[in-house]
C-alpha cells in the first residue's frame, strides 16, 4: 500500500501567544503514518498571569513572532518545540509502540462465530463488529503504557484468517512532547472449535441431561397441546434431540442448566411431579472433576381434559364435600374440576394432585354420542372459572340407540347454555359402563347417575367438511419417532391428532396459549361457502392466526428444523 | 573551538564550571579528567582555579563573574572567599555579596560590558554587580523565564539564548547587549543554555551530549572558529596575497 505519509506537528507556545501551529509535512512512502503532537507543559504562572491580565484588560499586547531554532540532530530549520528536535528526528530518536505487540494470534471457534476470552470464556463477536474490536484491543498487552485515542479495523479478506486493527496511541516523551503514531496490529485468527461444538461436532447425541416427559395415559392429547406450547415459548431449543417414546416423549439436552430449565416450564404448564437422578460418567480425582449424566424423570398427572372421576373420599371431605363424580374442565399447572350437578368448582395444583393421586373414572375416548330431545334450564348463567354454564334438565337418548328402542335419559347437565333439542352432545355413559374403581367402590348407597353430558358434539356437521383443508396450521418439534416401538399406531395417533385439531377449534381458551398460523394453500372454495349451513361450525377467525415469516432462503433452514 | 566534556557522567558542565575572559573555576570532583581538560585549553592563558563554593560543586551556578571581578553568594566560607582571592589575577574583585537569591548565576547573565539580571534582584546588588563587574545592569527576562542566568550564554562576541525567544524578544536582547543572539539548544535539545554551556571570547566548553549541529551553530555565533590561530594564519595570508598581488 504507498499511501504518502502523513506528518503532522503541532505545538503551542505558552511563552509568545496560545496560538497552535501546525506543520504538514509529506514523505513519501513509509508503511505507517506518524503523528506527533507537542504540548507545552505547564507553563510558568508568572507568564499566564500576565498574558491573562493583558488579554483581560484589552491592553496592548506585545507582538510576538515564533523564531526558529535548527533541530538538534539534523539541523533543519524548524519551530521550537518541547524536544527542540524535528518530527522527523524525534520519530528516528522513539518509537512509542516499542513493546506493544504487532501481531497476536486469536482463537476462534468457526462452528458458533465465537471468540475465545483466555481461560474459557467465549465471546461472540461478528466481524468488523464493536465487540470485536473491544475484544481485540483488550487482547493486547502492555497498552496501559501508553494512551489510546483511536482504533479501526482495516478490512481484510475473511477468509484471510487476519484481522488488521489500525492503533492510534498517544505517549510522553523526552520533556513533555506528547508523541502520537498510529500502528496497525495483525491477528492471526486461529480456529478452534469451543468445547460445546467439539462435542456436538464429535457426537452430536452426546447428551448430558436428559428430560424423560410422561404421562400415563392411552392416548396422546396431551403431549399434541404440550408440544404447542413449547414451540410458542421456545422451550425446547436447546435440546440436542427430542424423541417421541411409547406415552411421552424425551428431551436431550447438553447442559444440565438448559434441562432443569426446561423441566421448570413444563411444570409451570402442567401439574407434574418429577426426581432426577445422576449417572457417574468419568471423574479426575487429580482435579476433583466429575462427570455425570444426569436424568430428569417428569410425569404429567393422568387426569385431562374431559375425563370423569370419581374423587377419593378423603379430598371430597377436604374440598367442602365436592362431588364426588367431578368432569375435569381445564389443566394447567393446576387441574379445574367441575361437579356437572352443582356447578360447583375447583382447583386442585400439581402438589394437592399428587398427595392424592386419582385416576380418571372414564376419560374422552369412551364418549358415547346422544341426541338431545328436550332441555330446560334449572339455573341462571353461572360463570366457573372464566367459562359460563346453564344448569339445566336434559332429555337424552343414544345416538346407537335411535330408531331401536325408547331408552330416554333425564340427566342434569351444566351444558344448558349451548345445547338445543335436536343437537348432538357426547357424554360419558355410566349407564352402561362397567366401571370397576375403587374409589367409587368406596361410596355405599352413593346412586350414579345414568349419563354425563361433556360437550356439545359437532360431529354430523364435520361430516360435510371431511376431506377439506383447515384455514390454519400448526407447526410441530423436530421428534424422532421409532416407528418399531411397543405401542406405536400412527393410526391412532393422527386420528388423535385430528381430535386435538378440533379441540383446538370448538375451545378459544384452550388455543390462547397457542399460536396458530395461517395456511397458505388453504384455498376457500365457492362451493363451501355456498352450502347454507345454518349454524356455524366452530372455527378459528382469520385474526388469530399469526402469518408464518417467510424469507426464501431462511424457510428452508427452518423447515428442517420445524416440520410442519 | 568547543570542547565537548562530561562532569562525571553528567553533561551539564556549566553547572560545574565558570569560564570568563580572566579565569576559570572549576569544581572539585572525583575525577582529575574534567580538570585537566580545562588545564589543557586555557592553563597558558588564564587561571584555572579548582574550587567550591558554600561548600558545594555547583559553582557555576552560584557566582557570577567577568573579567573584572566574581560576585559569590553570602553563604560563600570565608576559606573559599580566600581561596579565590589568592587564586585569580589582583585585577578581578572578588566580592561576597548579601543577597537573598543566592544562585547568583542563575540569576546573572553578563559578559564584559552587559548583565542581564534577574527581575526581582535586590537594588544593592545591582548597584553591586555594577559596580564589581563594570558593566551595565538590565532587569530582563529570557523567553519568559526570570532565571536569565540559566537560559542564555554570552560573550562578548555573541550569545546563545533560550529556543522559544521570540524575534522581538531577540532583537531586543541584542540591542541591550550589543552583540549577536541567537536561539538555540545545547546537551541535544536542552534548552538550559547555561548549565549545558560555559563560553568567553575565545573558547567554549560544552556539555558531551551536544550535537554537531548545535556545535556548529554556537561556534557560529561565538565566532570560535575565528579565534583559533589557523584562522589567524588564514587572514594573514590573504591579506598578504593580496598585497603580493
Amino acid at each position: 500500500m504507498e499511501e504518502p505519509l502523513d506528518l503532522t506537528v503541532t505545538f503551542s507556545d505558552q511563552t509568545l501567544s496560545s496560538t497552535a501551529f501546525a506543520i504538514h509535512l509529506q514523505f513519501e512512502p513509509p508503511l505507517s503514518s506518524l503523528f506527533l503532537k507537542f504540548f507545552t507543559q505547564s507553563p510558568p504562572e508568572y507568564s499566564t498571569f500576565s498574558l491573562t491580565m493583558e488579554q483581560d484588560s484589552g491592553m496592548f499586547t506585545v507582538q510576538s513572532t515564533i523564531g526558529s531554532v535548527l533541530c538538534c540532530k539534523c539541523g533543519i530549520l524548524m519551530q521550537p518545540n518541547a524536544a527542540n528536535m524535528c518530527a522527523k528526528c524525534l520519530r528516528s530518536e522513539i518509537d512509542i509502540t516499542e513493546g506493544l505487540q504487532k501481531s497476536v494470534t486469536i482463537i476462534h471457534c468457526p462452528e458458533c462465530d465465537t471468540y475465545l476470552q483466555p481461560p474459557r470464556t467465549w465471546i461472540k463477536a461478528n466481524l468488523e463488529s464493536k465487540e470485536l474490536l473491544t475484544f481485540c484491543v483488550k487482547k493486547l498487552k502492555n497498552l496501559n503504557t501508553v494512551r489510546l485515542v483511536h482504533a479501526e479495523f482495516i478490512w481484510t479478506e475473511p477468509h484471510s484468517k487476519r484481522i488488521k486493527v489500525k492503533l492510534k496511541v498517544q505517549k510522553e516523551v523526552l520533556n513533555g512532547a506528547v508523541l502520537e503514531q498510529a500502528f496497525t496490529v495483525e491477528y492471526t485468527v486461529l480456529d478452534q472449535m469451543c468445547d460445546s461444538c467439539s462435542r456436538v461436532q464429535a457426537n452430536p447425541d452426546q447428551w448430558v441431561a436428559a428430560v424423560q416427559l410422561r404421562q400415563h395415559v392411552s392416548h396422546r392429547r396431551t403431549f399434541f397441546y404440550l408440544e404447542q406450547l413449547i414451540l410458542k415459548h421456545d422451550a425446547a431449543k436447546h435440546a440436542i434431540r427430542i424423541q417421541q417414546m411409547d406415552q411421552g416423549i424425551d428431551f436431550f439436552f447438553g447442559k444440565r442448566s438448559h434441562a432443569l430449565k426446561f423441566v421448570d416450564f413444563v411444570g409451570k404448564v402442567s401439574p407434574v411431579r418429577s426426581r432426577n437422578d445422576k449417572q457417574l460418567v468419568s471423574f479426575d480425582s487429580k482435579s476433583n472433576d466429575y462427570n455425570y449424566k444426569y436424568t430428569f424423570s417428569v410425569e404429567i398427572s393422568p387426569v385431562c381434559r374431559e375425563d370423569l372421576i370419581c374423587l377419593p373420599p378423603k379430598l371430597v371431605n377436604s374440598l367442602g364435600n365436592l362431588g364426588p363424580i367431578v368432569l375435569c374442565t381445564k389443566v394447567t399447572n393446576s387441574i379445574a374440576l367441575l361437579d356437572p350437578f352443582t356447578l360447583r368448582h375447583c382447583f386442585l395444583d400439581a402438589d394437592q394432585y399428587w398427595r392424592t393421586s386419582f385416576k380418571a373414572l372414564l376419560s374422552s375416548r369412551q364418549l358415547v354420542e346422544y341426541v338431545v330431545l328436550d332441555v330446560e334450564p334449572v339455573s341462571s348463567e353461572v360463570t366457573v372459572g372464566g367459562s359460563r354454564y346453564i344448569l339445566a334438565d336434559a332429555q337424552v337418548a343414544r345416538v346407537s340407540d335411535f330408531g331401536k328402542n325408547d331408552t330416554i335419559f333425564n340427566v342434569r347437565t351444566h351444558l344448558g347454555h349451548i345445547l338445543n333439542p335436536g343437537d348432538n352432545a357426547l357424554g360419558y355413559d355410566l349407564y352402561s359402563a362397567n366401571s370397576n374403581d375403587i374409589e367409587l367402590d368406596k361410596y355405599k348407597g352413593f346412586s350414579i347417575p345414568d349419563v354425563i353430558l361433556v360437550k356439545k358434539s359437532y360431529e354430523e356437521r364435520r361430516q360435510k367438511k371431511r376431506g377439506k383443508a383447515r384455514t390454519w396450521k400448526l407447526k410441530s418439534l423436530n421428534m424422532e419417532v421409532d416407528s418399531t416401538a411397543r405401542g406405536y399406531n400412527e393410526e391412532k395417533i393422527s386420528s388423535e391428532y385430528e381430535q386435538f385439531l378440533r379441540d383446538l377449534e370448538e375451545n378459544p381458551d384452550m388455543r390462547f396459549n397457542l399460536s396458530l398460523y395461517r395456511n397458505k394453500e388453504y384455498q376457500p372454495s365457492e362451493m363451501a361457502s355456498s352450502v347454507a349451513d345454518g349454524d356455524e361450525l366452530p372455527s378459528i377467525p382469520l385474526d388469530e392466526l399469526l402469518a408464518d415469516l417467510d424469507l426464501s432462503d431462511v424457510e428452508s433452514n427452518d423447515d428442517d428444523s420445524m416440520a410442519e | 573551538m568547543a570542547t565537548r566534556l562530561q562532569y562525571e557522567n553528567n553533561s551539564e558542565i556549566g553547572v560545574f564550571s565558570k569560564l570568563t575572559n580572566a579565569y576559570c573555576l572549576v569544581a572539585i570532583g572525583g575525577s582529575e579528567n574534567f580538570y585537566s581538560t580545562f588545564e589543557a585549553e586555557l592553563a597558558d592563558v588564564i587561571p584555572v582555579v579548582k574550587t567550591s563554593i558554600a561548600g558545594t560543586r555547583i559553582i557555576g551556578r552560584l557566582c557570577a563573574g567577568n573579567k573584572n571581578g566574581l560576585l559569590l553568594p553570602h553563604n560563600t566560607t570565608d576559606q573559599e572567599l580566600q581561596h579565590l582571592r589568592n587564586s585569580l589575577p589582583d585585577s578581578v574583585v572578588v566580592q561576597r555579596i548579601d543577597e537573598r537569591l543566592s544562585a547568583l548565576g542563575n540569576c546573572i547573565a553578563c559578559n564584559d560590558h552587559v548583565a542581564l539580571t534577574h527581575p526581582d534582584l535586590d537594588r544593592e546588588t545591582e548597584e553591586m554587580i555594577a559596580d564589581v563587574l563594570g558593566v551595565e545592569v538590565f532587569r530582563q527576562t529570557v523567553a519568559g523565564n526570570i532565571l536569565v542566568g540559566s537560559y542564555c550564554a554570552l560573550s562578548n562576541r555573541g550569545g546563545l539564548v533560550h529556543p522559544h525567544t521570540s524575534i522581538e524578544d531577540l532583537d531586543e536582547l541584542s540591542t541591550l547587549l550589543q552583540v549577536p543572539l541567537v536561539a538555540g539548544t545545547v546537551n541535544r535539545g536542552s534548552e538550559v543554555i547555561a548549565a549545558g554551556l560555559t563560553v568567553n571570547d575565545w573558547t567554549a566548553f560544552c556539555g558531551s551530549d551536544t550535537t554537531a549541529t548545535e556545535l556548529s551553530v554556537l561556534e557560529s555565533v561565538f565566532k570560535l572558529r575565528e579565534a583559533q590561530p589557523s584562522a589567524i594564519v588564514d587572514e594573514m595570508r590573504k591579506s598578504l596575497i593580496d598585497t603580493y598581488v
